[in-house]
């Protein structure tokens, strides 16, 4: 079964339309990623997903219901996280699961029972501690388990681990992970990491100013580019070394990133001595020369011409 | 009824959720306001200080020259009404929805099948309990010193319900600027509707001793009514007093919760 599916999408903003004629089919049990920069639209698409926008056009069902017509079905079926933590400082982490638990109807027994379930991604000594006192991972992982006290069928999660510590951004992808693999939930996070996108997800949709550029496994993504990557570290001062790759037919594509040339190539392993050859022809001191596989960073360049960080800034 | 997608293991839990009613949201977002008062003194202390400052002062500073109007009444009891309007009026949990809005967990109540009307009314319901609590050190104050009520103790009680129905019946000005401008500051400054409400009035001497532009505009606030019936209590029961006391309350209520309850549609409206 399907469990979202959103026919040509639109959300407009005055002239802007944030989200532009969006497609897209999430199976029941699937990790699908949402990969663009800041802006892209992302969170648009997830707000209105999840019943907080109405589209301008267009339509979408998520675990079966409308998202227009059936909104309140439809958020007995879904939990969300959305990108800074929905807390109030003024509560108590245990007020905060319980106030969500009674508006979702569970009694008072199934909330305590809930509570114990969810102890994993929870700091239960820190519970009847205001969250004004939490520190950003405890409120992000609060968040999350109260998106969770009514044991929804579809988690939205948008932008995740965003301001996290590497420790607790794991900790994060670990439930996620327990939560697919142990109870089938389907998960649609989004997210500017290109790292958790590839960790994470089953599919990965690619949306740039409000479109969705590209899909598909993370694999299938980077086997679109279609190229293997050359990565050389050179001595700072040769600007002009790129031209000594000129006359290299196997070259495709030569980037520089400050003292660092990306060098797209059909063949890398065969491009890689002609290319050490020409930077010596020249002169150019080469202090590390690399061969590896795309990345979702470089399918993303491939797709929308500019890089991830670029397009943030 | 709820339709049920095809089974998937995450349904197939023993704790599911279901719709829980009306009533049962409001009792919900009410039992939280609450739970939030005694974290939000900083709005509460002062409204207990400042009706008790103004009883003290007015009754200090206009004792005398009330003696020279048809006052019927000890001027004292007189004040007493006014004390609770200053204690009662644009107190409510307003400022805490702002922040809801501003720190998000606004839209995580949007997230949930919470009735929307029930976002309100929780916190109006837990404004009446605030009310009830904040003319209480009024009146004890007011028993202290000396102050009696011929009506007796049904008196006593109607005086604290009616206190009580005022304050709820003005909170939608305040719930309306939040909700419609999501902007504390806004919210704060909403006491400012409070003076003409509370000063344009029969506050300091009898309506009948009023003149010029002053005594016709106090015949049109409804708090002079409110004054009136307050002060009846301190003679006799009077029906028709408490009965244009309760039009007063009503009115200002209808049209006060009116513009909140339009700020809350635009609000929770998802376009």
């Amino acid at each position: 079964m399907t469990a979202i599916q959103a026919n040509g999408l639109v959300r407009c903003f005055g002239d802007l339309r944030a989200v532009d004629g969006i497609d897209l089919e999430v199976a029941e049990g699937e990790i699908y990623g949402f990969l663009g920069p800041n802006g892209a639209g992302k969170s648009t698409l997830v707000r209105m997903l999840c019943t907080l926008l109405l589209p301008t056009s267009g339509s979408a069902q998520v675990a079966g219901f409308d998202l227009v017509a059936q909104a309140n079905e439809l958020r007995f079926a879904i939990g969300v996280a959305l990108q800074d933590a929905a807390l109030d400082d003024r509560m108590t982490g245990l007020e905060i699961l319980q106030t969500q638990g009674r508006l979702f109807g569970l009694r008072s027994t199934e909330i305590n029972q809930r509570i114990q379930e969810l102890a994993p991604i929870l700091d239960m000594s820190a519970l009847k501690a205001l969250v004004s006192t939490y520190s950003g991972g405890m409120k992000r992982r609060l968040d999350l388990a109260a998106s969770l006290m009514h044991s929804p069928s579809v988690l939205f999660l948008d932008e995740p681990t965003t301001g996290l510590d590497p420790q607790g951004r794991l900790r994060v992808w670990e439930e996620v992970r327990r939560l697919n693999r142990e109870l089938g939930m389907t998960v649609f996070l989004t997210t500017q990491y290109l790292e958790e996108a590839d960790e994470l997800c089953n599919r990965i949709g690619i949306i740039n100013n409000g479109k969705l550029v590209a899909e598909g496994s993370p694999a299938q993504l980077k086997r679109s580019v279609g190229i293997d990557v050359v990565v050389a570290r050179l001595e700072s001062g040769h600007d002009n070394a790129s031209d000594a790759l000129a006359g290299i037919d196997s070259v495709q594509s030569v980037e520089r990133h400050g003292d660092e040339l990306i060098i797209g190539t059909s063949d890398g392993s065969r491009a890689l001595s002609p290319i050490a050859l020409a930077f010596g022809r020249v002169d150019v001191p080469v202090i590390e020369l690399a061969l590896r596989t795309p990345t979702l960073d470089d399918v993303f360049l491939e797709i929308t011409g500019n890089r991830m960080e670029e397009v943030d800034l | 009824m709820m339709s049920t997608p095809e089974t998937n293991p995450a349904k197939q839990r023993v704790i599911v959720a279901r719709p829980t009613g009306f009533l049962r949201d409001v009792l919900s977002i009410a039992i939280r306001s609450v739970r939030q008062l005694p974290r939000d003194l900083e709005a509460v202390i002062p409204a207990l200080i400042i009706p008790l400052f103004f009883l003290v002062i007015n009754v200090g500073s206009l004792q005398d020259v009330a003696n020279f109007t048809a006052i019927e009444i000890d001027y004292k009891a007189f004040q007493l009404p006014v004390a609770i309007i200053f204690a009662v009026t644009g107190v409510s949990r307003a400022p805490a929805l702002v922040l809801d809005i501003q720190n998000g967990y606004f839209d995580r109540l949007m997230l949930t099948p919470v009735s929307r009307r029930a976002l309100l009314i929780g916190h109006i319901v837990a404004d009446f309990a605030l009310v009830v609590l904040l003319v209480m050190p009024v009146l004890v104050f007011g028993f202290i010193i000396g102050i009696r009520f011929p009506t007796g103790p049904f008196g006593v009680v109607t005086f604290i319900v009616m206190g009580a129905l005022w304050g709820v019946a003005y909170t939608g000005f305040p719930y309306a600027i939040a909700l419609r401008t999501g902007n504390p500051g806004a919210v704060n400054s909403s006491f400012l509707l409070f003076f003409p409400f509370a000063f344009i009035t029969s506050a300091f001497v009898p309506i009948e001793a009023m003149t010029g532009w002053l005594g016709a505009a106090a015949h049109y606030n409804p708090v002079t009514y409110l004054l009136e019936g307050l002060r009846s209590l301190f003679l006799e029961w009077d029906a028709w007093a408490l009965g244009k006391s309760l039009l007063a309350i009503t009115g200002v209520g209808l049209l006060s919760q009116t513009f909140a309850f339009a700020a809350l549609k635009r609000r929770v409206a998802r376009g």
